[in-house]
């Protein structure tokens, strides 16, 4: 028996070994503690980071003398995406780091390096955005605080992810002084599009309409409110955006108009502990897919929710906080037929001579609603830009299904302008969220934006 | 020029190993003696060139005369020592002393790529030890005095146990060894393993009533808790798994085996309670990052190693070994993962699995309470330090600081393992002698004589059910 309890033992040891090595080294790797990686600079020239056409984003400048610059070649453009690597690591050169630094050149060349005492070529490491979309999402922005995600719903690639106020990796050394500071406010390091917390407003009402629509499958359509500006629910009063009266409105109405009285009333009468279900499937207080830095969101609903609180929850205020990049995800599974797509940012790994190392594939996180349901959300959402709020949101060249969102961030009336949509909406190529912090209007602010880039996407202007 | 060779060497490396590692599992099958002996002679060359690939690497990238001549000594070493063994002990099993040379090897090229002085003192321990052990079998041979003297033995065990406490210096948080006139120390806990086993095989040879295991277990508990005290933690686990598994098997009593687990396991949460230092080492096993820069250090850069070094390994002198603090001893294993691969580091578990099975056969074939008890002591010894200081280093349990037999660096560690390797040496020679057959004897004829009676009982019961079977059909 003592035999087999140790034989026991020592075949868990080799399992566990053998595990850790095939599976579990490669989290550890990328650890950014570990020093050893960057060791491996001693004997690789870093590779570069390139765009999904092969334009390169960030490369190694070698001098006579053997000092190697890190340049960006879009400065600020893909500042938080694309990250730095003289102060720590983050973004592409955190997560391909390793790549960056591997060197799959053929073993004539590597002799020959050998020989000449030179350094090999570190693979190139291809990510998913484009730079035109990229370019044009960052002046899209002009210049405000806030960020904007493009990406494919069908993969989950992203193929643009602008945060702003940003930095420029180029100057970083000089200006860190200065950005860490802490009379600066702005938080320029923080990549807004992933670990920005913010109260997703209107853009909520997606879920709470879909929550609706599952507990009352037959009679969601005969859904009726009369909105006159403000709702008064016992002593509490939930005012409509900007006060506007919406009249009658019906299920899809009310998502067009986006009607906060219409929503609170579904809100109250659902079942607190599925909607929370629903939401935790959706992604809310989970950890998430995502490979860069993120922050989790947040919604809470549960027994001890005030009728105020689920007024709140309802329209996407309260205690409800997400970042753009997981709004972006439930959009995309909306236009996915309600499938959501891990997001990716980084497409393959070429060695120097173009042979490639390795690929990403799509990973379906997970199916979080019913095709019929998504059609009924994307209709809704086509009504929303097509004759609702986020009329300026449109593409002159497709058709655009969205949702607007002014999210209240203080009691002074603060509002941060979002807008969460993709097109063509029968067939879905692009996805893309923008928020503009303290932008105020969804609709008139934020929705333009979008309009904007769906226009460039499809237009090619 | 350098790293193309190294990097050839790399693969020719692990092609030695794996090579010697299947050896090793096909000699434990195969009982044909001409096929056998094959396979051990191919095992020695396999060694040899291994020892010689793996200096190659180290010359080329030290450039220096020193490791040339060294390399000379450690080869004369091997041959003479082949030797000298062979002739000395002509039925001993070759398998054994040839994963001791594996061993020695792998750990020579890996401390003498990470440090010339400490390889060449352990080279020094080697030989000394080497010499020492040609000896102790024979010394052992003499039953009646073996028995005699285990009890001595045993109590200067513990007595050094006690004096470490008293005197010791805190190393690492522990209190290991005594500091000796020049510049050496000894470890006392690496040698009382082996009085220890031997203390309780003569306390279990002939009876295990309650009186006498109550005995045995107040002997074992003051080992224990001298060694608890002292912090030296992977000590107290080994000595407390080799008590349990020899009360097991001298009194064939699952309970006590369960019983002496569960208060294991009491005891082991106790300590984690009491003491400070534990309480880290389970700190930095559950997650090490977030304290990477205190005391997560050690198994953070245990596992980058590892998992920098891959399956394949950067290659000696390409990988980071430094970084991982006591990395000669207790992290010797990761230090061999991240350079040589995850191949090699897997094939020196499946080894240390061939030499624990080979313990284990040679005790369970010896009829002699005694010998068999010290066979399986030793044995338990054995693979529950593999087991500790193994799974320490890849974060599968709690790291525990206890060395790698023949690998680590350490003189005690390598004398108290030479000597453990030459008591089961001896054993197996004395599976065949004279009083062991007679011993073996009789006990066949005790269970034939039961067998006979219980075989007839069995007959009668068959044709009982038979004929019942027969009547049901009918």
């Amino acid at each position: 028996m003592i035999r087999y309890i140790f034989v026991g033992m020592f075949v868990c040891l080799a399992g566990y070994f053998a595990y850790f090595v095939s599976f579990g080294s490669e989290e550890v790797i990328k650890n950014p503690l570990n020093n050893r990686i960057n060791n491996m600079a001693n004997i690789v020239v870093r590779g570069e980071i390139r765009d999904r056409n092969g334009e390169t984003i960030a490369h190694t400048q070698t001098e006579e003398d053997g000092t190697e610059t890190r340049v960006y070649n879009y400065g600020g453009v893909f500042a938080h995406p694309v990250g730095y690597m003289s102060r720590g690591l983050t973004g592409i050169e955190s997560l391909a780091n390793l790549d960056l630094l591997s060197s799959h050149v053929s073993f004539f060349e590597r002799l020959v390096n050998e020989v000449m005492e030179r350094k090999n070529v570190g693979d190139n490491v291809y990510t998913t955005m484009d730079v035109g979309l990229q370019q044009f999402c960052y002046q899209a922005m002009g210049g405000r605080k806030g960020a904007i995600v493009v990406s494919n719903p069908k993969t989950g690639e992203i193929l643009a992810m602008v945060s702003t106020p940003g930095y420029d990796p180029n100057t970083l050394d000089a200006d860190w002084a200065a950005l860490t500071s802490e009379e600066n406010q702005d938080a320029n390091l923080l990549n807004r599009a992933t670990q920005g917390q913010y109260p997703p407003g209107s853009t909520f009402k997606i879920l709470t309409a879909l929550e609706y629509m599952r507990e009352n499958p037959d009679t969601y359509q005969d859904f009726t409110y009369e909105c006159d500006g403000s709702m008064e629910y016992g002593d509490l009063v939930l005012a409509c955006h900007e006060g506007h009266a919406h009249g009658t409105v019906d299920f899809k109405g009310a998502l067009a108009q986006s009607c906060n009285g219409a929503f609170a009333t579904m809100g109250l009468s659902l079942d607190k502990e599925k909607w929370a279900d629903m939401c935790e499937e959706f992604g809310f207080n989970q950890e998430l897919p995502i490979d860069l830095l993120y922050s989790k969101s947040s919604f809470v609903v549960d027994s001890e929710s005030t009728d105020w609180d689920i007024m709140q929850s309802a329209i996407g205020q309260g205690k409800t906080m997400e970042s753009p990049i997981h709004n972006l995800m439930i959009t995309s599974a909306v236009a996915n037929g309600g499938t959501m797509m891990a997001p990716y940012i980084i497409d393959h790994t070429e060695n120097a001579d173009g042979e490639v190392i390795s690929k990403a594939s799509p990973v379906q996180y997970r199916t979080v609603m019913t095709q019929e349901e998504a059609n009924v959300l994307k209709e809704d959402m086509i009504s929303v830009v097509a004759e609702g709020s986020g009329y300026q949101a449109a593409c002159q060249y497709v058709q655009v299904a969205g949702k607007t969102g002014s999210a209240q961030y203080n009691s002074t009336g603060g509002m941060h302008a979002w807008f969460t949509g993709f097109a063509p909406a029968e067939d879905p190529e692009i996805a893309l969220t923008v928020i503009i912090e303290g932008g105020g209007s969804g609709g008139e602010v934020a929705a333009p934006v979008a309009g904007s880039i769906f226009n460039y996407y499809f237009g090619g202007q | 020029m350098v790293n193309i060779i190294s990097d050839v060497c790399k693969y020719i490396i692990i092609i030695l190993v794996v090579w010697y590692t299947i050896g090793a599992f096909t000699a434990l099958q195969k009982r044909d003696r001409k096929e056998l002996k094959w396979i051990y002679y191919r095992q020695n060359v396999l060694t040899f060139l291994l020892h010689g690939t793996g200096y190659l690497v180290i010359i080329l990238n030290e450039k220096s005369l020193d490791f040339v001549i060294f390399y000379a000594a450690q080869v004369i070493f091997f041959v003479i020592y082949l030797l000298l063994y062979r002739s000395i002990y002509k039925k001993s099993s070759m398998i054994l002393l040839n994963h001791m040379m594996f061993f020695l090897a792998i750990g020579f090229i890996m401390l003498a790529r990470l440090s010339f002085e400490k390889v060449t003192r352990q080279f020094v321990f080697a030989c000394i030890a080497a010499i020492v052990t040609l000896v102790v079998p024979r010394m052992f041979s003499k039953l009646k005095a073996a028995r005699r003297w285990a009890m001595v033995v045993g109590i200067v065990g513990i007595l050094a146990l006690a004096a470490v406490l008293v005197l010791g210096e805190v190393e690492y948080g522990a209190k290991l060894s005594i500091q000796l006139p020049g510049d050496f120390s000894i470890q006392p806990s690496e040698f009382v393993k082996i009085s220890f086993v031997l203390l309780m095989a003569v306390l279990f040879r002939e009876r295990t009533d309650i009186k006498r295991v109550l005995f045995a277990t107040g002997v074992a508990g003051a080992h224990i808790i001298v060694l608890v005290l002292s912090r030296d933690l992977g000590a107290a686990l080994i000595y407390c798994m080799t008590y349990l598994c020899m009360l097991y098997v001298a009194s064939k009593k699952p309970l006590y085996f369960a019983g002496g687990l569960g208060l294991g396991a009491c005891a082991a949460v106790a300590a984690y309670f009491l003491f400070s230092h534990v309480q880290t080492r389970v700190e930095a096993w559950l997650d090490p990052w977030p304290i990477f820069s205190s005391k997560g250090n050690q198994i953070g850069n245990s596992l980058f190693g590892i998992a920098t070094g891959g399956w394949m390994g950067q290659g000696l002198y390409q990988g980071y070994p430094k970084l991982i603090p006591v990395v000669d001893s207790d992290f010797i294993f990761a230090g061999i993962s991240e350079e040589m691969g995850g191949i090699v580091a897997l094939c020196i578990i499946l080894i240390c699995l061939s030499c624990l099975i080979m313990f284990i056969t040679v005790s369970i074939d010896l009829y002699i309470p005694f010998y068999k008890l010290t066979g399986l002591g030793l044995a338990v010894v054995y693979g529950t330090q593999v087991f500790l200081m193994i799974g320490g280093d890849i974060k599968m349990i709690p790291s525990t600081g206890v060395t790698l037999p023949f690998v680590s660096y350490g003189g005690s560690s390598v004398l108290a393992t030479f000597i453990v390797f030459g008591i089961i040496q001896e054993l197996y020679i004395k599976r065949h002698n004279e009083e062991d057959r007679i011993e073996r004897k009789k006990r066949e004829q005790r269970e034939q004589e039961k067998a006979g009676a219980a075989g007839e009982r069995a007959k009668a019961e068959a044709k009982a059910r038979r004929e019942r079977a027969a009547q049901g059909k009918a």
